[in-house]
């Protein structure tokens, strides 16, 4: 194993799951200096050198791939199992995801003048009746990082505005967000929605929030539960597929 | 302290020993008496006064101590968001005088102040005046309105929850109690922003809180692990206001399980501990604090 950044390498030592410690280790490994302290300066949520690295490695001739995968995005997984194992929280996470934010902002054009394809495209908002949000924001943010093109259509979203938002972008998945539980009933509304106007079958749902589990989740007919920002990462990851095999066959 | 007439207050009755009961549900009884999901709690305290004293008068019936005020969201961040900022103080007024109202003699009323659901800069756009600010007025209002105590509740990040305390205290001199919500995962209880058991009890004493504690977010047997950890740290009054389990869905309703009885099992432990003061939250009914102060007076 060679992480050779020191601060990398002891963040590294966070993560104990064998099968995730080899993922990322493969990851990691033969990546750059810069790119790892890159990741390194991420996961610690310092936005400022994040920023000037990013610029100095495009500088130095790497490809805004290379900052993405070897540098930002190492980070974030590291960012993603400590949330998740409970040894960073809410605050910690919106920090990286700000160093996150500055990094994209240099690579996000090339990507896209580059034409490079997201890794889907997602419709991101809180019920109808709901005003609530940082759950949102959380898992808008890990999703940005994650290489997804999100649209939010904020708080107080009604089965229609998700209806348009998902016409309008094309979008291959929608995320819908409750932490009340009297406005939980509206993300089934929402679902039978699509369901009454003939287009469930054009989006896969995952829906989240404090109090929705995965038999509520299933109850409602939605394709999955995002139980964290980190886990609707991989559940999003997974509709896409799913429904790219799904209009394939 | 006793008031003027003479009467113990909540602070002269658990240094005489006594265990006092707070209230069940407030959203779930709104909920159930024309509250619309999504709908303001607090302009009903406007526009359906009658609905709110009712509700006061239900709990203490049951045999609630002390009653909340219906004021949860009262903070100027919340009630901007139903075009409701500039009511501030005449919502959280008589959210206290409505609950006074219904109190009978030796009763007492506390004043909820929850979450703005701000984050305080950096991190966020909040600064510490603009919740400092907010949350003296919510106090003055519920001052003037009659109540006894502010109750700061449900609370996440301890630097918001220290402003609010510090802003009770230091704006008007009710009795200040304050509660953090903690979610079990996988190393054990903390807060969504990271806060444990014992940081939120040294946290919310050091600002200046006269009773901590916890409520929401967990049915009675992991209160129960919660407050044993609170309890082990301090020799302080704590409060405990428990969920009836947590929520589950069936055809669309949404549903709290945990029985009066088997609630009140546990909350006899609680009053052992000793938790001084004992309640619901979210799901708990009038039969709920019935049979908490049966099981536990005796």
């Amino acid at each position: 194993m060679s992480i050779t950044h020191e601060g990398l390498a002891q963040e590294f030592e966070y993560v104990t799951s064998p099968g995730e410690r080899k993922h990322i280790s493969e990851n990691i490994d033969g990546t750059a200096p810069i790119m790892q302290e890159m990741a390194y300066e991420l996961i610690v949520g310092n936005n400022v050198d994040v920023d000037r690295l990013t610029s100095e490695a495009l500088a130095e001739g790497f490809t805004a791939n290379q900052v993405l995968d070897d540098g930002l995005l190492n980070g974030m997984a590291i960012v993603g199992v400590k949330f998740r194992d409970n040894l960073i929280f809410v605050p910690e996470v919106l920090v990286a995801a700000r160093a996150m934010k500055a990094g994209m902002a240099h690579i996000e054009p090339i990507l896209s003048a580059s034409g490079a394809e997201p890794a889907g495209t997602v419709i991101m908002g809180t019920v109808k009746g709901d005003l609530h949000d940082i759950g949102k924001n959380l898992c808008i943010m890990m999703l940005r990082g994650a290489g997804f093109t999100v649209h939010d259509i904020g708080v107080d979203s009604s089965p229609e505005d998700f209806i348009d938002a998902v016409e309008e972008h094309e979008a291959e998945v929608i995320g819908m967000s409750a932490l009340l539980t009297t406005t939980m009933p509206n993300m089934g509304r929402t679902i039978a929605t699509f369901e009454d106007m003939g287009l469930r079958d054009e989006v896969r749902i995952m829906v989240g929030g404090a109090p929705v589990t995965q038999d509520f989740a299933d109850e409602m007919g939605a394709d999955a539960y995002g139980e964290n920002a980190v886990d609707a990462v991989d559940k999003a990851s997974e509709l896409v597929q799913l429904l790219a095999e799904l209009k394939s066959s | 302290m006793a008031d003027k007439n003479g009467t113990p207050g909540i602070l002269d009755r658990l240094a005489a020993g006594e265990t006092l009961f707070f209230d069940g549900a407030t959203g779930t009884y709104l909920q159930n008496h024309g509250l619309e999901p999504g709908g303001s709690p607090e302009l009903m305290n406007a526009d359906n006064p009658d609905v709110i004293r009712q509700m006061a008068a239900h709990y203490f019936d049951a045999g609630s101590d002390i009653v909340l005020t219906n004021s949860f969201g009262g903070n100027r961040f919340m009630l901007e968001r139903y075009g409701a900022g500039d009511r501030l103080f005449e919502l959280n007024k008589l959210a206290a005088e409505h609950a006074r109202a219904a109190a009978p003699e030796g009763k007492y009323v506390a004043g909820s102040i929850g979450p703005t659901g701000e984050f305080i800069e950096p991190l966020g756009t909040a600064t510490e005046d603009e919740l400092y600010e907010t949350f003296s007025e919510m106090s003055r209002a519920f001052d003037a309105g009659g109540a006894d105590a502010v109750m700061i509740e449900t609370q996440l990040a301890l630097d918001e929850a220290s402003i609010a305390v510090r802003a009770a205290k230091e704006t008007t001199d009710l009795v200040v109690m304050s509660t953090m919500v903690f979610d079990k995962g996988p190393r054990g209880y903390f807060t969504m922003m990271g806060v444990t058991p014992e940081q939120a009890v040294e946290g919310l004493q050091e600002a200046g809180s006269d009773i901590v504690g916890t409520n929401c977010g967990n049915g009675i047997e992991r209160m129960v692990e919660i407050a044993a950890r609170m309890r082990a740290v301090t020799d302080k009054y704590l409060v405990v206001q428990s969920n009836a389990g947590l929520p589950v869905i069936k055809n669309g309703e949404t549903l709290y399980l945990e029985s009066p009885e088997f609630m009140a099992k546990h909350y006899k432990e609680l009053a052992e501990l000793p938790i001084n003061i004992l309640g619901g939250c979210c799901g708990t009914t009038a039969d709920h604090i019935r049979e908490l102060v049966k099981s536990v007076r005796g």
